[in-house]
Formats: structure tokens, C-alpha cells, sequence
């Protein structure tokens, strides 16, 4: 990627605690280019409007300007208009799976594999709703080098098994469970499969054709988009079979004192205000990567992942989690500090103005198994450097020199 | 860089009233999930006299050099004196200001003091 690009995030002026900023933290929420804030304002300067309400220009073009971005997502990711619901989040777009799909379509007794790698996001919608519905929840169990056990996963497939519920890539550790394989062996025994890309839409092209997946959610605020705004992709058959997940307005057909009758989806789970500047926002950020395309941006992302991890080998005392090379991951790197808590590491850091996040990463149960507290983890988006790796290293040679005491 | 002052790696390094206290008359445990820390916090007190007071757990320099030099203030005073402790007394001990984000590291352990001494065991 051209070192140009960081001139296109306004942040990278800033300075921290003295000290420019890199930051290592987009798999937390990646940084929003300018094209991005500018469409966002222009949508409120110039077009403000409720879509699909108003008979007026302005109402005329907003509503233009969310269809637009629906299609264009669409096109992203290899799927439908009518298939592609805005929410506000991968949070919410699981939710809406656990909450209108799922209660139809499974009964007591009936399976869900929910994998360890997973999220809190992707994990407590099943295991709440699986006490409460009296499905039977199990966990796919996570080997060595951050890998689901294939092998467990093959072996628990059956025909009572409704759904697996599996990450793309794991925000903790930046493992990519082998999908499309996991996919086909799920479909053969019936189950449907929700895909979390949360961590993936970013960083290479998703296709839900090629994942041939059932559910895929997620957040608009990872791939250079605003917070607020998120997607769930569904196949068509199944947002029908499912119910609206928020009753309210815009979301039916009629309303009677008897009854109402929703419309289609995606409509149907639209209920309320839709965030357009959001949305509107969510379009511009796949204008932006669109402009570099993935081939690019993938490549740039595992070289700076080789090359960290590769830094970090050499560098004494820091243990790593999670798969050893680029291959099977995401540029995500987790890792500790022998003998410094991560979040000493991360306020040292911090101090340096190196952003890093600190802690179990909405993963207390992958973290029970690695059987470590907390990790500090590194992750990259397509305006990091080199330069920025060899700023990290350097903290965390400060960090050493800090707490060795010399 | 300033919060990690020798008199606080000091204290991480060499926590003191670290451990387990012997038949001990108060417990609690309280974790963090937030860091994934836990402290399991223990007192003898006897006639409203703190005769020994001791944490265990794991935790980063803030919350570990916290809790030593908190407990170390505390042997041979009473549990009166505890409850009229404030948070900010506790952060004062430090030496140093820490960020809002590290509040409730340092005051862990002080959590854990003060339901421990609520409970009897
Ligand atoms: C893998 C994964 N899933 C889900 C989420 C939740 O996303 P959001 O908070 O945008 O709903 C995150 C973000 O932290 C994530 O990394």
C-alpha cells in the first residue's frame, strides 16, 4: 500500500502523549478515511430526509442513497439486495438470527455448536436463548496454534445439530477455521451455519456464494465505515421462515386491531429509523477499499504480519498465542510479556503513543483454555507500516528495561 | 515513563503482606473480568483489631503494588478505621496519579478488603 494513504486518515495528526500514533488496534475499530467522514456529513448538510417515508426530494433521496448502499453491499459480498439487513452491528445482526430465526426453525432437544474461537457476541445469544428454548449448546473445543479440533467437530455432526455458529476469524487470536469444509459437512447433516466476518470483511473479499454459508453478519466500524451501522446477510428463504426481530414502524404490510402482516425482508427486520448517515457512510468505506482492491490489501496485511511476527520471535520473553505463521489468519497478533501484565504493557505502550488493546478480547472462554487472564494483542489495517511494527518493538523494549528494573 | 515508579515496581516485584493468613477470620475473592484479574483477599481480626491481613491472587504492577501497600498500612489497625476509608485515600497511596481506565485495578483489592470485613467466616 502506498504510504500515502495514512494522508487520508485525519487521525494520524494526531499526537499522543507527544508522540505520533500508531495504532495497532483495528480489530477493535479500524480508522475512518476522510471519503468516509465527508460522506457521512454530506448525507446530514445535504440530503437529511427519513428514508422510504417522505414524498419529497430530500425524502426521495435518501431513500436513493440507502437502496444504493444495499446494492452496492450486495455486490460486496456476493449475495442478494433483498438478502442484505442493515443493523446496527455484528452484535445485532446475531442477535436477530438467535432471536427471530432460531426459536422457528429449532426445537428442544435439538443442537447448536457454538465454536470456542467465538466472540461473547456469538457465544451468550446461544447459550441465553439455548437454556431458555432447551436447545443443546456444545463447543467446538480449540486445539493447538489457536485451530478448531476438526476432528471433534466431524465427529459431533448429526442430525439433530440445527446450527453451527462459527467465527471467520477470531478477533483473540486471528484464526480462520477452514470454512468452506466445515460448511459442507454441516450442510450435510442439515445444520445451517452463521458465519461471524466481523473480523474478516476488512482485510479479504468475502463471498457468500463461495463460503456457501446461511448467516453472515457484520460491522460496518471494522472496514473503515462509522460505528453504529452493521450487516446480516441471510439466504432468502430463511429471513422469510424467520420473524422480525423489533416490531414498530416501516417493518409491515398492514396494520389491523386484529393483526398485522410484515413486509418482505428486508424490510420486515428494519423496524424504526435506520442509521442513514451510517448507512450511507457503510458505502463509502466499500468505495474506499474498492479503490485498492483486496488483492492489494490482503497482501500488504500478511507481509506486516510476517514481518511482526517475525520481530517478535527474536524478542526475548514474549510468548505468542494462536497460529504460528500467516497462513489460516488474519493480521492479528496476540501475545504476552513474560512477567508484565498486559495492561502494563498496554498503558507503557500507550505512553508511546503505540495503541494496542489489552485484556480477554470478549473471549473468556477461548481465554480459560489458552488458560492465560489477558494478552496484549497487535492488529493491522491497510494504513499500517513497518515503521509502525518497529515502534511496537521498541516499546516493548521499554517495557522489558521498565520492569527488569536495569 | 512516569506511573511505573521504582516505588511501585517495587512493590509488584515484592509485594508485601502477599500470601495466605492463618486461620484467618475474614475472606473474600473478587475478580476483574475486564483484566481477568482475581484476588483472594484474607484478615485475622481480633476484638475490631486487624492482627494480619494478606492477598493472593494474580494482577498487574498497579493492582498488586495497590493492594501491598494498602495492607501494609493497615496491620494493627482497626476495621472501624477500613470503613471510613475512601477510594481516594487508597489511589493516594500509589504516589503517583493513575488514568480513570486503571481506577479499578488499584481499588481491587480494597474492594475485596472491604467485603471481607463485611463478612464473617
Ligand atoms: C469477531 C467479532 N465478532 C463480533 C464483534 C462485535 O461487533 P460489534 O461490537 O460491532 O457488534 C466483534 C467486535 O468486537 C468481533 O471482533
Amino acid at each position: 500500500m502506498p504510504v500515502s494513504i495514512r494522508r487520508q486518515f485525519p487521525i494520524f495528526t494526531r499526537r499522543i502523549h507527544g508522540n505520533p500514533l500508531t495504532y495497532l488496534d483495528s480489530a477493535a475499530t479500524t480508522q475512518k478515511p476522510a471519503a468516509v467522514l465527508s460522506a457521512v456529513d454530506d448525507f446530514y448538510q445535504r440530503h437529511c430526509a427519513n428514508p422510504r417515508r417522505g414524498l419529497h426530494q430530500l425524502g426521495v433521496e435518501a431513500t436513493a442513497m440507502v437502496e444504493d448502499v444495499r446494492q452496492e453491499v450486495a455486490a460486496f459480498i456476493g449475495g442478494r439486495p433483498e438478502e442484505i439487513v442493515f443493523t446496527s452491528g455484528t452484535t445485532a445482526g446475531i442477535n436477530l438470527v438467535a432471536y427471530g430465526w432460531a426459536p422457528l426453525a429449532l426445537r428442544a432437544g435439538d443442537t447448536v455448536l457454538v465454536s470456542l474461537l467465538e466472540h461473547h457476541s456469538n457465544f451468550v445469544p446461544w447459550q441465553q436463548l439455548g437454556a431458555l428454548h432447551r436447545w443443546r449448546v456444545q463447543f467446538i473445543p480449540v486445539g493447538a496454534g489457536g485451530q478448531l479440533d476438526a476432528r471433534w467437530f466431524s465427529a459431533h455432526l448429526h442430525r439433530r445439530v440445527k446450527l453451527v455458529c462459527v467465527t471467520h476469524t477470531s478477533n483473540a487470536l486471528g484464526t480462520q477455521p477452514p470454512l468452506p469444509a466445515m460448511v459442507r459437512a454441516a450442510h450435510r447433516v442439515g445444520a445451517r451455519v452463521l458465519v461471524d466476518a466481523a473480523q474478516a470483511v476488512a482485510h479479504q473479499r468475502i463471498d457468500v456464494q463461495r463460503l456457501d454459508c446461511d448467516f453472515l453478519a457484520f460491522s460496518g466500524h471494522k472496514m473503515y465505515g462509522p460505528m453504529g451501522v452493521g450487516v446480516l446477510w441471510g439466504r432468502t428463504e430463511l429471513l422469510r421462515q424467520s420473524r422480525p426481530f423489533h416490531y414498530g414502524g416501516e417493518m409491515i404490510r398492514e396494520v389491523r386491531r386484529q393483526g398485522t402482516t410484515f413486509a418482505d425482508p428486508p424490510a420486515k427486520f428494519e423496524a424504526g429509523t435506520q442509521n442513514a448517515g451510517g448507512i450511507v457512510g457503510l458505502g463509502a468505506a466499500i468505495a474506499w477499499i474498492k479503490q485498492f482492491g483486496f488483492s492489494r490489501i490482503a497482501r500488504h496485511e500478511r507481509q506486516l504480519t510476517a514481518y511482526a511476527l517475525r520481530r517478535l520471535s527474536v524478542l526475548p520473553g514474549v510468548v505468542r498465542y494462536g497460529p504460528s505463521g500467516v497462513i489460516g489468519r488474519g493480521p492479528v497478533i496476540s501475545f504476552n510479556v513474560r512477567g508484565v501484565h498486559a495492561h502494563d504493557v498496554a498503558q507503557i505502550l500507550d505512553s508511546l503513543g503505540v495503541a494496542v488493546r489489552a485484556g480477554h478480547h470478549c473471549a473468556m472462554p477461548l481465554m480459560e483454555l489458552l488458560q492465560v487472564p489477558s494478552t496484549v494483542r497487535v492488529s493491522f489495517g491497510a494504513y499500517n507500516t513497518k515503521e509502525d511494527v518497529d515502534r511496537l518493538i521498541r516499546g516493548l523494549k521499554e517495557v522489558q528495561r521498565i520492569f527488569s528494573g536495569k | 515513563m512516569d506511573l511505573y515508579r521504582e516505588k511501585i515496581l517495587d512493590h509488584y516485584r515484592n509485594p508485601r503482606q502477599y500470601g495466605k493468613v492463618a486461620g484467618a477470620t475474614h475472606r473474600a475473592v473478587r475478580s476483574n473480568p475486564v483484566c481477568g484479574d482475581e484476588v483472594t483477599l484474607t484478615a485475622r481480626v481480633r476484638r475490631g483489631t486487624i492482627v494480619d491481613v494478606r492477598f493472593s491472587g494474580r494482577g498487574c504492577a498497579i493492582s498488586t503494588a495497590a493492594n501491598s501497600l494498602l495492607l501494609e498500612s493497615l496491620v494493627g489497625t482497626t476495621v472501624a478505621h477500613v470503613r471510613q476509608l475512601q477510594p481516594a485515600a487508597v489511589l493516594k497511596l500509589l504516589g503517583v496519579p493513575i488514568g480513570p481506565a486503571r481506577h479499578h485495578c488499584a481499588l481491587l483489592g480494597f474492594e475485596a478488603l472491604r467485603e471481607a470485613l463485611a463478612t464473617r467466616t
